[in-house]
């Protein structure tokens, strides 16, 4: 039965036209950061290589491959993705009870807690699907066009080179982190579309949850870094980074298929991980609860 | 008598330094005679960097020279930072010094070998070297060490060792130290992921010694190379 | 058995009441009008009765199985057509119907779908996208939804809303031939008695959440018997002496304020001197000569 039911929810995400703005917008951004790059990705890694100009040969044309490209397209536009799974995430619940559609499922022989939790995967595999586009676009895409060659990834006091055969497992493994990451935002989007009746709310305030912490998390304020930080949802969704940062031995050179501090990471998507259930557990109490006069 | 005695021993002083100078030239004359057999090579090599904010695998190189001061390192695929100074400043340009002084500064081991400690200062004020010290092998006529100080690249120390090349004064291991600059990015365009390992702090970043390190697997000795490939 | 049995139903909204210790029960097969007015509590019992809303207090009992352990076995049973259905206004009848047989947990076949679409009159727009419906064909389609698992029992809130004249008749046949033909069970609300009066067979009046009456519509509608409405002075005391009077077969419905009896006109004198004698002090003795005059009364009040 929830496999059917899990099969009808996917069925309605796909079915609706706003599902394709993610998929559109992610498309149209991916191929606007990659033909800005093709046209100045010099000038681009200049800025963050402008310090050591003088000291280093800088191969600029080596450095901007299409891993490079990806990770770029990455850091670029996973912080504004979860907009985009808070747009079908936040209108699960809210957007059937503004439908008029919630009472009429809820008076179906369904427990809550099952349609919140169909609601929930068809979320997550919606976040999947549109990580999947975002890979073909920005990684198999970028190959295709920059091709491929040692990862350079930039860190704020730091510069991390991987070989490029020790780069693709790394993709694969920030996808799926970038993945469990998403499917937190939906989670939170889910939780806050139980409370609210139009799919406006639930968006915008997912929104705004996402853009007030990793304000925090950019003022670097002690109180912030020492007591919200450690805990903050985002912060912890930046944890795909840790797949491109490499560890080096004493002699200074990159131990091929290392991650510096994986525990950080391990960390990062267990907190990641306790959201998702915490989210989903109160959605699943207040749902329970909730008397549906929509 | 005094006097005279005093006039005396400066003459000889003077005339022993110049007579010692010319040894250390002489010296360096025959170094440059084993350099000046090599026209042009290609050599593979490896590249190792440890530079205090930079993490790098072992990459894979090819050094490109041709006489008089042609030099380009390529890492053809792959990604490399290789520190000017490698390119720059090799050997040859200060063996090339026309109008220069020598003055020996002793002796030192390096390694297991014991060096002659020449100094060398450019008489000219347009040279791009400003000082340079040599560790000069008297057996085998090849520069274990040298510091080199220049007007715009700084200081920058080579380590040689030589084996299989050694008839061509050619390293099989070259190690540069370098003083190296801050590296810190402005934090809105990196939005980095607190995985709560040690960065390395700017401050700490300026003057600290980074090094580069390259180890040839093989020359080819004078067997032309394009001069494309230094462009 | 009754098909629905309920019992001091409360719901409260704040400092509303909503619905204030409602009973009554729905015998197989018929078709229950379920009458009162905008705001009388008629859409939370509803949604009481499908398990959207929980009530505070009281019992829900559908087919003999209580609906707060029971829910699915029942609701499996059940169709509801709750207000303006507005389904999925992206998809068309035909996938809608099939998402509603899903969730019913019913695989229905083409063929089946398009019988029922038939039925209610959609055949022909069923490729149509829902957003181009007309409300009237909204409301079919809704009831088709509500019909697509073969439901025991129908409940429907205020089908008639939005609909034409034309498309009341039809709605009105089709709810008539679910009873009679197919012996569904039909629990259905509206705000208007003059519907009811056509298609009901039992009917139970509420106004602010309270029963005002119930009960099969013939009697309810009976000419030669009146709605009388008792009060005296003391109410608890003549409520316990009617009750175990001859005109105990007479209350319909005896609370704090009033006592409710169905009387023939010609034995109001009678009841009148039987509370005399009785030393009560009769304030009021009152009939109504229809029930829709009842019934806008007790509104008014």
């Amino acid at each position: 039965m929830f496999v059917s039911l899990l099969r009808l929810e996917i069925y309605k995400i796909f079915r609706r036209p706003r599902t394709y703005i993610a998929f559109g917008a992610i498309t149209v951004i991916v191929l606007l950061i990659q033909l800005a790059l093709k046209v100045n990705g010099t000038d681009f890694i200049r800025l963050y290589t402008d310090t050591q100009t003088d000291i280093f040969e800088i191969p600029y044309e080596n450095i901007l491959n299409g891993y490079f490209v990806c990770v770029m397209v990455l850091h670029m536009i996973l912080i504004h993705v979860p907009l985009l799974v808070a747009l079908i995430a936040g209108d699960m619940i809210s957007g059937e009870a503004a439908a008029g559609t919630l009472r009429l499922i809820a008076a179906k022989p369904i427990s809550r807690t099952r349609l919140i939790l169909a609601k929930f995967a068809a979320s997550s595999l919606y976040v999947v699907a549109l990580l999947l586009w975002m890979a073909v676009f920005a990684l198999a895409g970028s190959i295709l066009i920059f091709g491929t060659g040692d990862l350079l990834v930039f860190k704020e006091t730091e510069m991390h080179l991987m070989k490029q055969t020790d780069v693709f497992w790394r993709f694969l493994a920030a996808f799926a982190f970038a993945a469990l990451a998403l499917t937190a935002i939906a989670a939170m989007a889910i939780l806050f579309s139980v409370f609210s009746e139009n799919s406006l709310g639930p968006i915008v305030t997912t929104v705004c949850v996402v853009i007030v912490f990793t304000i925090m998390q950019q003022l670097k304020v002690p109180l912030f870094e020492k007591w919200i930080n450690p805990w903050s949802l985002t912060a912890h969704m930046l944890g795909w980074k840790g797949f491109f940062y490499v560890e080096k031995n004493e002699e200074g050179v990159t131990l091929d298929g290392s991650v510096e501090n994986p525990w950080a990471v391990l960390q990062s998507a267990l907190i990641l991980t306790g959201y998702i259930v915490l989210f989903l557990m109160i959605s699943v109490y207040y749902f329970r609860k909730k008397d549906i006069l929509s | 008598m005094h006097k005279l005695l005093f006039m005396s021993f400066l003459l000889f002083e003077a005339a022993f330094i110049k007579l010692y100078a010319q040894d250390e030239k002489l010296l360096l004359q025959k170094v440059k005679e084993k350099y000046d057999k090599v026209n042009d090579y290609v050599a593979e090599g490896k590249l190792k960097t440890n530079v205090i904010f930079i993490k790098a695998p072992v990459s894979n190189v090819k050094v490109y020279y041709k006489k008089p001061d042609k030099m380009k390192i390529k890492n053809e695929k792959g990604v490399s930072f290789i520190p000017k100074g490698v390119v720059n400043i090799n050997i040859n340009e200060v063996l090339s010094l026309q109008h220069y002084e020598a003055i020996s500064s002793g002796t030192s081991r390096i390694g297991n070998t014991e060096c002659r400690v020449i100094k060398i200062f450019p008489l000219r004020d347009e040279e791009n070297i400003t000082r340079a010290t040599l560790y000069v092998d008297e057996n085998r006529h090849v520069i274990l060490k040298s510091v080199i100080s220049t007007r715009e690249e700084g200081t920058y120390e080579l380590l040689m060792s030589y084996n299989r090349y050694v008839t061509y004064g050619l390293p099989d291991k070259v190690q540069l130290s370098f003083n190296t600059r801050e590296y810190k990015l402005p934090k809105g365009i990196t939005m980095d992921y607190d995985n709560g390992a040690k960065t390395p702090d700017p401050k700490n970043m300026q003057n600290r010694k980074g090094k580069v390190e390259i180890t040839y697997s093989g020359y080819v000795i004078n067997q032309g190379v394009s001069d494309n490939v230094f462009q | 058995m009754n098909i629905i049995e309920v019992k001091n139903l409360s719901k409260s909204f704040g400092s509303i009441q909503a619905v204030n210790q409602l009973s009554f029960s729905v015998k197989p097969g018929e078709i229950y009008g379920f009458l009162g007015q905008n705001g009388s509590g008629k859409s939370t019992t509803i949604r009481m009765l499908l398990s959207l809303v929980m009530p505070d207090t009281g019992d829900i009992e559908i087919f003999g199985l209580s609906l707060q352990k029971h829910r699915n076995e029942i609701l499996k049973n059940t169709g509801a057509l709750i207000e303006r259905p507005d389904l999925y206004k992206y998809l068309n009848a035909f996938e809608n119907l099939e998402i509603f047989a899903r969730l019913s947990g019913k695989k229905k076949s083409r063929k089946q779908m398009m019988e029922l679409l038939e039925k209610v009159g959609l055949a022909g727009r069923a490729q149509s996208k829902v957003k181009t419906y007309s409300q009237g064909m909204k409301q079919r389609l809704g009831l088709a939804c509500a019909l697509v698992h073969d439901p025991q029992l129908i409940i429907l809130d205020e089908p008639m809303n939005g609909l034409d004249p034309q498309g009341i008749t039809d709605m009105r046949e089709l709810i008539i031939q679910l009873s009679r033909k197919e012996q569904k069970t039909v629990f259905i609300s509206s705000h208007l008695l003059s519907e009811m009066q056509q298609i009901a067979d039992s009917l139970l009046i509420i106004h602010k959440g309270k029963k005002i009456t119930e009960g099969n519509l013939n009697e309810l509608m009976n000419p030669e018997k009146v709605r009388v409405e008792l009060i005296t002075t003391d109410m608890p005391k003549t409520a316990h002496w009617i009750t175990r009077s001859a005109w105990a077969g007479s209350v319909v419905e005896a609370t704090q304020e009033a006592i409710c009896l169905l009387l023939q006109k010609e034995q109001l004198p009678q009841l009148n001197n039987d509370l005399v004698s009785q030393r009560f002090g009769v304030v009021s003795l009152r009939p109504y000569l229809s029930l829709e005059e009842y019934f806008l009364t007790q509104i008014r009040e």
